[in-house]
């Protein structure tokens, strides 16, 4: 399913590893740090409604926007073919904050990225980086990056997305 | 929010847009919008066929904003009818139109060859489709899809081969899967010279008070997912009616002889679910996903090889091109809507236009020498394939009249006792009593989704409904759907957007109307679609109704002339015509 392979296999089996540690860590009486990542749990089985898109801009910029959502639908050879999620996988060591320039992109301590609007410039450095696409440029110029809010999960009606936690 | 009219003119290779918010103030969007602007723009009298006559693209002002909210509207004059051409269709193009910036699109005019026109946001371009004049409907998609902007945000609108033949029932494919189906508007892009219509855009759509937008919208998206509003459309979908009203005996079979078939049980939506659906879509900004594609899987040598077409069905096709023509296969059906989806035809028309060409062979009106040979038999599915390639192709004089439908054909070769046609277009897939058959008959587009007097009939199977009280109901459908259809939503959602929802919803994009108010203007949108009709010869007092209605039980028993002749004389008399 091409891009729809946002979650990997590879991811997963290092997640598992993580989650381990994460585990033991537990069992030596520490508190384990959490985060919250969307999943693109099973994307097989969208359906091609955007309403994930839509509950994106909705509920972050407040209008009805594609272009400023940051979960992405797209379709394989046209919707006979399959439907792509691309959405941000919540990296660990992610290159959008690598390249973008002027700090816009912050990874905080417990693994979220943060995206400062104020200091982006819109040089596109960072959509260029994700390989996946899962970052680009808004209407205004300025980048689209996923909060991990999980608002488009509630409105996905096949069970497409969920929110997960996982070790900081 | 904008709201503006692009207008193209293909003869001078011209567009221009205009801000006309008094237009959208007075007629909210939609089919409001649409028949008015066809007034302004259709000359009386026009050749639907003529670079006179507009096509007129339309959506509302809840469309991209709210949940299922999902259809456009095309408003013309039908070269099927030759009076009010209105069809819609789901899938994107309402969202490409809300976010190129366009609410209202007119097409004038005739391009010197073919072409297509590309929207991107504010730029307009008519380009050369020369090399895919044509091709079929599908494959143009796919080309186009590699050619034009806006990938995952676009919709692409094209013919297949019955558009450029003028055949007076081809549809226009939308995206894939949806279909201006009815009435005939891929003849009149024919013969515009016009193949598709690419259309994209990255406008967003502003509210006023983004927390009351969010809060209405949530009110609706719960009351699409959570009640039982849309249950029907879910699972099986619309073909789940095939048992139903099989069992109700309201399935028109071999051209309406019968109302239930024995083979239905082959048929049934049942059996296209468990053996053939494998995936269901939605139209953007739906989140029931009631498009049933189905896979048909076709041996093309004995060693194993296949090939495998995608398919999308529905209730009405399955009637149409399944039951009518007495079709026993699922095989059989789905083959038969890839030709039609190939072609780009309208299934229903299409269907009914076999069905009456069958009787009218199987009684020898029609010889063997003018089909060329082909044997139009029921369930003679290879036999219903080549003659609607021949309907296309028009070969003859037989095949070019089966092209201007049954109301045609019958006119010049008889059987118009068994033309099931009313207004001139082809009936849909119920007999289920006098609603049915009135709705059609006075619906301003001679469409079953005019007024679903279907579905009154099947109230009245219930509960009986006195002629008087089933005409109110026909009246009320007829208004409140044109307020509905204004908006564009999905007809399958009618339950959603009650008056209060549909006021709330429009509050919430800043426009603000009592009930009241779309009383008023659904009554204005059914008259002005009226003065259209009666301004280009239509006349319900002279409008036909088959004998064979008459005479094959419905669900309700048998029809007679005297309860047709009582409705309408009280719905006229409703609607101040007497
Ligand atoms: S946007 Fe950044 S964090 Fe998200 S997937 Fe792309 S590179 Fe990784
Ligand atoms: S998790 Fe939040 S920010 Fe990310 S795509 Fe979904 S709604 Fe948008
Ligand atoms: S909401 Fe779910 S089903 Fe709909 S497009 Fe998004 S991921 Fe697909």
């Amino acid at each position: 399913m091409g891009g729809a392979a946002v979650e990997s296999a590879a991811g997963d089996a290092k997640e598992t590893q993580a989650v381990q540690a994460a585990t033991s860590e537990k069992a030596r009486g520490e508190k384990p740090k959490k985060r919250r990542r969307l999943k693109v749990a099973h994307p097989e089985r969208c359906i091609g409604c955007l309403g994930c898109m839509f509950a994106c801009s909705r509920i972050n910029t407040g209008t009805a926007s594609l272009q400023d959502s940051a979960i992405k639908i797209q379709t394989r050879g046209g919707i006979e073919g399959d439907f792509v999620v691309v959405v941000c996988r919540g990296c660990e060591n992610p290159p959008c904050v690598r390249a973008c320039p002027s700090g816009a992109l912050e990874r905080k301590e417990d693994g979220r990225v943060v995206f400062h609007k104020e200091l982006c410039t819109g040089c596109g450095k960072c959509e260029e980086a994700c390989l996946i696409g899962a970052i680009s440029l808004g209407k205004d110029g300025k980048a689209i990056k996923c909060k991990h809010c999980g608002a488009c999960v509630a409105f996905c009606p096949h069970d497409v997305l969920e929110l997960e936690e996982v070790p900081a | 929010m904008l709201r503006k009219v692009l207008y193209i003119d293909l003869s001078r290779g011209e567009s221009w847009s205009i801000e006309r918010q008094d237009l959208f103030d007075e007629w909210l969007g939609g089919t409001g919008v649409g028949i008015r602007l066809l007034m302004e723009e259709c000359p009386e009298g026009a050749d639907p066929l003529s670079p006179a006559a507009p096509i007129i693209l339309s959506i509302g002002p809840l469309n991209g904003l709210f949940p299922v909210a999902t259809k456009a509207v095309a408003t013309f004059k039908s070269p099927l009818t030759s009076e009010l051409g209105e069809s819609y269709a789901g899938g994107r193009l309402h969202l490409a139109m809300r976010f190129a910036g366009h609410e209202a699109i007119v097409i004038r005019g005739r391009a010197q060859g073919p072409s297509y026109i590309s929207i991107s946001g504010g730029k307009v371009l008519i380009k050369d489709a020369t090399s895919i004049w044509g091709v079929d409907a599908q494959t143009a998609g796919m080309i186009l899809r590699e050619h034009e902007p806006g990938m995952g945000r676009r919709s692409i609108i094209r013919i297949g081969p019955a558009g450029e033949a003028l055949v007076r029932f081809a549809g226009v494919v939308v995206d894939t899967y949806r279909h201006f189906g009815r009435l005939g508007l891929g003849a009149t892009f024919g013969s515009k010279n016009l193949k598709a219509v690419v259309v994209s855009g990255t406008e967003r759509a502003e509210v006023p008070d983004a927390r009351r937008y969010r809060e209405v919208y949530n009110r609706l998206y719960a009351k699409t997912v959570q009640t039982d509003a849309m249950e029907k459309y879910h699972d099986i979908g619309t073909s789940v009616n095939i048992n139903v009203l099989n069992w109700l005996k309201g399935l028109p079979t071999k051209n309406f002889q019968l109302t239930s078939f024995s083979e239905a049980e082959k048929i049934s939506g049942e059996v296209f679910a468990d053996k053939y659906l494998f995936r269901r879509l939605s139209c953007a900004g739906c989140p029931i996903g009631c498009v049933h594609i189905a896979a048909l899987k076709t041996a093309f040598s004995p060693h194993h090889e296949f090939e495998v077409r995608k398919v999308s069905y529905d209730f009405e096709p399955i009637y149409s091109l399944g039951s009518n023509l007495g079709v026993s296969s699922a095989e059989g059906v789905l083959q038969l809507i890839d030709v039609c989806e190939r072609m780009g035809l309208d299934v229903i028309s299409a269907g009914v236009v076999l069905s009456w060409a069958t009787e009218a062979y199987e009684r020898d009106m029609i010889t063997p020498q003018e089909t060329l040979g082909v044997p139009l038999q029921w369930n003679n599915v290879q036999g219903y394939i080549s003659a609607l390639e021949k309907i296309v192709k028009a070969p003859n004089e037989f095949y070019a009249a089966l092209a201007r439908g049954a109301e045609f054909a019958s006119a010049r070769y008889g059987g118009q006792d068994f033309a099931m046609t009313l207004g001139g277009n082809e009936v849909a897939g119920y007999h289920t009593g006098p609603a049915s058959m009135l709705g059609q008959l006075v619906g301003v587009r001679h469409s079953h989704l005019d007024n679903a007097g279907y579905s009154i009939d099947q109230k009245a199977a219930k509960k009986q409904l006195s002629p008087e009280e089933m005409v109110d109901e026909i009246i009320k459908e007829d208004n409140s759907r044109g307020v509905f259809n204004s908006l564009v939503g999905c007809l399958f959602a009618r339950g959603v957007y009650t008056e209060e929802n549909i006021i709330d919803a429009l509050g919430a994009v800043g426009i603000a109307k009592t009930g009241e108010d779309l009383h008023l203007l659904g009554k204005k949108i059914f008259d002005e679609k009226y003065k259209f009709k009666t301004r280009e010869g239509f006349d319900l007092s002279r409008a036909r109704l088959p004998g064979r209605f008459f005479k094959t039980v419905s669900t309700l028993g048998k029809v007679t002339p005297e309860t047709m002749e009582e409705m309408l004389r009280i719905y006229r008399k409703k609607r101040g015509w007497s």
